[in-house]
């Protein structure tokens, strides 16, 4: 401690210079910080998949109904435990870029397939009391300052009503939490029943998907086998795949933006390293003589060594650290697209991965001027002062 | 420190070379040198004899090509790195020709710096810094950096930190080098009286026979040896 004078000190002589490598590291943690949530909000949901369910949807593609009916059929199948239905419905909640997810559901079904969807009991009685009732997540609700009882318009983009509007209204009986922060609380959940009855005739009795829970994880894909080997050869053949293949299906197309970050990240540190590292070099070069006399005066190798790591580690190390902390004030503020990232958050392992990256490029970027002034001799030292 | 024969420092057949491209330099030949504990020793010669480099000798910041240098009973020559900076921590006190002092540290900071190797508390260092200071006539000037002081102010903020630790030798390299007469003759006064008050063994580099004059003993080289006697 009796050493932290010295280090501070020299970091104050240069200010502009201090202020601008503080600066450049610190924007680069900033980055780390927001490039890692956006990276979490892409992945989230592969990792929250549930690993008991299976999502069962048309063959062909996602946006081919199935019949209702495939609902006992599956439930029927050996080793399923709960079937349950689910529907794209992809309103408008005044315009266009509100975008959030929205399905009817059926209500104690579909929560007992969500464990993680925390609803209070009193306003799961609620919404099977009220047909036109709907739950929404935590996130969704605190975006548009949503109350229970306030009642939402949503304009239909797929499915009309029997009289032919597209304007369907829904009253809020309900905000549900996640039990985990990265559980997706940005849901929009309606009844079936009131949808079923309310779209026009020709659409009625299909849905979009099924969610299916397994009584064991170890035999989703034979039970998967099994429910598209039930339906084969029928007008509405499924592919049933685990929750987990299903979602990260969805991941994988923008698998590539992902990488693009990675490399994004990569290059930025990397300059970083020079920027930081070229500013301890240059403090080095610039206190050849000083290190001279304080090595003169009985400082040993290993202790000039130690102060340039110490300077470089402060530097990088609270810059980054100071940056990490912006990054995670400004994301905790949520998603900043409108809506693109429900889940967006700086997760806690990621924040502790960039805390380490903080602190290894303090010692990277002060190793090479480290070893410099450690190596320097002290007459020759005094010489070029 | 123990002393060998009464002298502090025994220098026995030191030879220094330096290599310049494929030219070798001979700096000293086959030197020998004695100080007597308490000397306050100088030495003239004329520019690139030496001086210097038998100064970084006998304070350990160098090494000789052959011959030992024993200092307080020390063979310094033979010590590591890393105990000969802790052996010069405790018993060198070095002052230099430019001050050398950190320009990012006050006038205290500077004094504190070799009190920071030695196991004192900071109220202990404090109080050394205040007597440093004291015995060069600044202790009013503790908070002001070096780009504040005059040459001369600077130089005995270099002598009190030279002294801070109580060392039992000073060596000085050309320390009235940068100073006007005045300046010079209030920093030789210091060192005479950190010789005659306090007994300490000071061996100074001038090029100035006035400055030389205030030392007990004056000894030159020239062309890698020592005399007695100033070379014709």
């Amino acid at each position: 401690m009796k050493y932290v004078h010295l280090v501070w000190s020299n970091l104050k002589r240069k200010k502009v210079r201090t202020f601008l490598t503080f600066s450049s590291v610190l924007v680069a943690f900033l980055l780390f910080g927001y490039l890692s949530a956006i990276e979490t909000a892409l992945e989230q949901g592969v990792s929250v998949a549930g690993a008991d369910r299976l999502m069962v949807r048309h063959k062909v593609s996602l946006i081919q109904p199935l019949p209702e009916t495939y609902e006992a059929q599956i439930e029927q199948i050996d080793g399923v435990v709960d079937a349950t239905p689910a529907t794209w419905f992809g309103g408008v909640y005044q315009e266009p870029r509100n975008f959030f997810f929205q399905a009817p559901v059926k209500p104690r079904e579909y929560l007992a397939m969500y464990p993680e969807f925390l609803l209070p009991e009193d306003q799961l009685e609620a919404w099977l009391n009220t047909r036109t009732g709907v739950v929404v997540g935590r996130a969704i609700a605190d975006r548009f300052d949503w109350k229970i009882g306030d009642r939402v318009p949503i304009q239909a983009t797929i499915w009309f009503k029997r009289d032919g509007s597209r304007l369907w209204e829904f009253d809020i009986v309900g905000i549900y939490d996640g039990a985990e922060q990265a559980t997706d609380t940005a849901q929009f959940l309606f009844r079936y029943d009131y949808f079923d009855e309310a779209r026009q005739e020709g659409a009625r009795g299909n849905v979009g998907w099924y969610i299916v829970r397994v009584d064991d994880p170890d035999r989703s894909v034979e039970i998967a086998d099994a429910i598209d080997e039930r339906f084969a050869n029928s007008p509405a053949e499924t592919s049933a795949e685990t929750e987990l293949a299903f979602v990260q299906g969805f991941a994988n197309q923008l698998g590539n933006i992902g990488k693009i970050m990675t490399g994004v990240l990569s290059a930025v540190f990397f300059t970083i390293l020079l920027v930081a590292g070229n500013t301890m070099a240059q403090t080095v070069r610039e206190r050849i003589g000083e290190i001279g006399v304080i090595k003169a005066i009985g400082f040993t190798d290993r202790q000039v060594m130690g102060l340039v790591l110490a300077e470089s580690l402060v530097l990088a190390g609270s810059a980054g650290l100071v940056g990490l902390g912006v990054a995670a004030w400004l994301i905790s503020a949520g998603d900043p697209t409108g809506g693109a990232f429900p889940m967006f958050f700086f997760p806690p392992a990621d924040m502790a991965v960039g805390a380490l990256l903080a602190i290894t490029l303090g010692v990277a970027a002060g190793a090479f001027p480290a070893m410099q002034a450690r190596r320097l001799q002290v007459a020759e030292a005094l010489r070029r002062k | 420190m123990s002393d060998t024969n009464g002298n502090i420092v025994q220098a026995r057949g030191i030879t220094k070379n330096f290599k310049r491209g494929a030219e070798t330099i001979h700096v000293l030949h086959d030197l020998d040198l004695d100080i007597p504990n308490g000397e306050f020793l100088a030495l003239m010669g004329p520019s690139g004899s030496g001086k210097s480099t038998l100064l970084n000798l006998i304070g350990g910041l160098d090494r000789p090509d052959t011959g030992s240098m024993e200092v307080g009973g020390e063979r310094v020559d033979a010590l590591g790195a890393r105990r000969l900076a802790k052996w010069r921590a405790r018993h060198i006190g070095f002052v230099f020709q430019f001050y050398n002092l950190l320009p990012a540290l006050t006038a205290a900071r500077n004094v504190e710096l070799p009190l920071l190797l030695a196991p004192l508390s900071k109220k202990e260092r404090r109080r050394q810094v205040e007597t440093a200071l004291k015995v060069v006539g600044l202790d009013h000037r503790t908070k002001h950096y070096p780009r504040q002081l005059s040459g001369g102010e600077q130089q005995r903020v270099g002598i009190a930190r030279a002294i801070a630790t109580d060392p039992t030798l000073l060596l000085c390299d050309e320390p009235t080098g940068d100073l006007d007469r005045t300046s010079g003759d209030e920093i030789l006064d210091i060192l005479q009286a950190l010789s005659r008050e306090h007994g300490k063994t000071i061996v100074m580099v001038t090029h100035d026979p006035h400055a030389a004059q205030r030392a007990g003993r004056t000894m030159y080289l020239d062309e890698g040896h020592l005399t007695a006697e100033r070379p014709a």
